[in-house]
């Protein structure tokens, strides 16, 4: 005990209450689980019901007949597909330029394209609306999509990723001819992939979960994303059918869970990014 | 690839091609940022000056015309706008320092020698934050009912009496801070945790040496290591509850009688409710000079500590 690094506290009071707290983080996971298969009473049942119910496909079902749950779940799926890939190549494209070139206007551009992340996302909501008007975007994945490819922090991400990797690599490769698309794709991208792959991640899931702009443009059901869905479901006053708003709910949020669990190592290192390396 | 290039005059077709494919070597890098430049262009640059130039204007469409700063004096006299602003502030002066005081326990009870099944914390701490703001608003506006929520519930268990999260405008503020402390704070612990490991041992030897108890050490080995990593996540947590939307949308439609109307939900309603453009965009950049200025602040405010 003498010697012992900083909290002196004995393990097992101390386990205990750290597994309290995971219990009060993940409470509400197990609650959504066993609500999403329950009906609407016993949603309310009181006390409340600790175990699942058996409406696990009726649910479902009803949710399918008011969301139309499989155009829905494309919808998510497409966009925050299709953002994700977009972003991680922009994000690298610029970090590659950024940090193994040098060229006029190189910090000024930099510095630029940061400085824009201390200005809330909320500012570019009306002229982005009225662009896709013009253009006749609202309504459409694109809408959503485009305003998402540009990501500052993936490009810094990138850039400091990038920094670290020695220029000997790159110019032994250019010597040997390998035109500059070459050199980028098979020695920069291979070294890279642990990065872009937490930068997926973290990309990802912020398209996956994005509210606000998708709230706004995509107005018609048949084009709204899952958290668009539900949260117009949940805020109608007609619709009473709690389990078919939890099935929902859980439709979004486990695939994200069994994700995480899984690529654990990816989450936390593409979360954690801004706050060690900045 | 090596051939070709030491290959005499024969190798016509590598050779002739060369010089087409070969982009001018100060041109690589603006190609390479070129994707960048041109999103960045339309879809932030160009809508941030934009706005800027909306909230000068009022009127719709062809009806717009230059206003000058009247929105933002009608801004000043607008009771429902320092109404929420009040309410971003009620909910940000608390919701700010609980999460991360609760984040930094966290962290230091994982970080702790004696604790075992690390991983298992860390993993269960982390969750909420891969949840959606909106799931997350759905789930607890469930948990959080007044008669039949899980949470009222749990009070009763332990002999409390229940408590009107939604329907009572303090509480309401509350049920926010609540949920947005659940979403976020085991988020902040995981940063706390690698700030924590990255703190040399020989440090907390040497003061241990000195005879420094366990607060001692907390407050002169552990926070100045941190301090880069608390600024960072003060910053980050600030400028994310002064956007607060989601929430509030989904769990109280800012109410009850607008308790729980943020700043962005405001914004909301005067753009695309009532689509007034002018005026929304007003209220967006009065949002930017505030997240401006309170970044701006907690920067010089912690930054200078940290050189002492």
């Amino acid at each position: 005990m003498k010697n012992k690094a900083f909290p002196r506290i004995k393990g097992l009071p101390l386990t205990l209450l750290l597994a309290a707290v995971t219990g009060l983080s993940i409470g509400p996971f197990y609650w959504l689980i066993v609500m999403s298969t329950q009906n609407s009473n016993d949603i309310f049942a009181w006390p409340p019901k600790l175990l699942p119910g058996a409406n696990l496909v009726a649910n479902l079902m009803v949710l399918d007949e008011k969301i139309g749950l499989l155009r829905v779940v494309g919808n998510s799926l497409l966009i925050a597909g299709s953002q994700t890939l977009g972003a991680l190549i922009v994000s690298l494209l610029a970090g590659y330029a950024f940090a193994k070139f040098s060229f006029r206007g190189r910090t000024v551009l930099f510095v630029l394209l940061l400085s824009t992340m201390v200005v809330p996302d909320q500012v570019m909501l009306v002229p982005l609306f009225e662009m896709m008007m013009k253009f006749g975007l609202m309504d459409s994945y694109p809408s959503v999509i485009l305003p998402g490819l540009c990501v500052p922090f993936g490009i810094f991400l990138m850039r400091q990723a990038l920094g670290s990797m020695p220029n000997e690599l790159l110019d032994a490769a250019r010597v040997d001819g390998a035109g500059e698309l070459r050199v980028l794709w098979s020695i920069v991208v291979p070294v890279m992939r642990p990065v872009m792959a937490a930068l997926s991640v973290f990309l990802f899931l912020g398209a996956w979960n994005q509210f606000v702009w998708p709230l706004i443009t995509l107005r018609s059901p048949a084009m709204q994303t899952l958290p668009v869905a539900l949260a117009s479901l949940h805020g109608m006053q007609a619709n009473t059918d709690y389990g078919a708003i939890l099935m929902g709910t859980a439709v979004s949020t486990v695939p994200m869970m069994i994700l995480f669990v899984v690529l654990q190592r990816q989450f936390i290192s593409g979360l954690l990014a801004g706050a060690t390396k900045g | 690839m090596t051939l070709t290039e030491t290959r005499p005059a024969p190798a016509l077709a590598p050779r002739r091609a060369r010089p087409k494919k070969r982009t001018a070597r100060w041109l690589v890098p603006y190609l390479f940022l070129l994707p960048a430049l041109l999103t960045f262009a339309i879809f932030k640059a160009y809508p941030i000056v934009a706005s800027m130039w909306i909230s000068l204007t009022s009127g719709a469409g062809a009806a717009r015309h230059f206003a000058g700063l009247d929105n933002y004096q009608r801004l000043l006299a607008d009771p429902l706008f320092w109404t929420s602003l009040r309410n971003t502030g009620e909910i940000l002066v608390i919701q700010v320092p609980v999460m991360l005081g609760l984040a930094i326990l966290m962290a230091l009870g994982i970080n702790s020698i004696y604790v075992r099944l690390r991983v298992v914390w860390r993993l269960g701490v982390f969750m909420p934050s891969v949840t959606g703001l909106v799931a997350t608003g759905i789930i607890f506006s469930f948990l959080l009912n007044k008669d039949q929520g899980a949470l009222n519930w749990l009070l009763s268990l332990v002999g409390l009496p229940g408590v009107d999260w939604l329907g009572d405008p303090v509480w309401a503020r509350m049920a926010i801070v609540l949920v947005l402390t659940w979403h976020y704070t085991g988020y902040y612990a995981v940063i706390y945790l690698a700030g924590l490991q990255g703190v040399p041992k020989e440090l907390y030897e040497a003061a241990m040496t000195d005879g420094a108890g366990p607060i001692r050490r907390f407050v002169s080995v552990t926070i100045p290591h941190l301090r880069p990593i608390l600024l960072f996540t003060v910053v980050l947590s600030t400028i994310g509850t002064l956007q607060l939307f989601d929430e509030p949308f989904v769990l109280t439609r800012g109410g009850p009688d607008n308790a729980t109307m943020t700043v962005s939900m405001y914004l909301y309603a005067n753009g695309f409710s009532y689509f007034d453009f002018g005026y929304a965009s007003a209220i967006a950049y009065a949002l930017t000079i505030i997240v401006v200025i309170l970044g701006a602040l907690q920067m010089k405010f912690m930054g200078e500590k940290n050189e002492e």
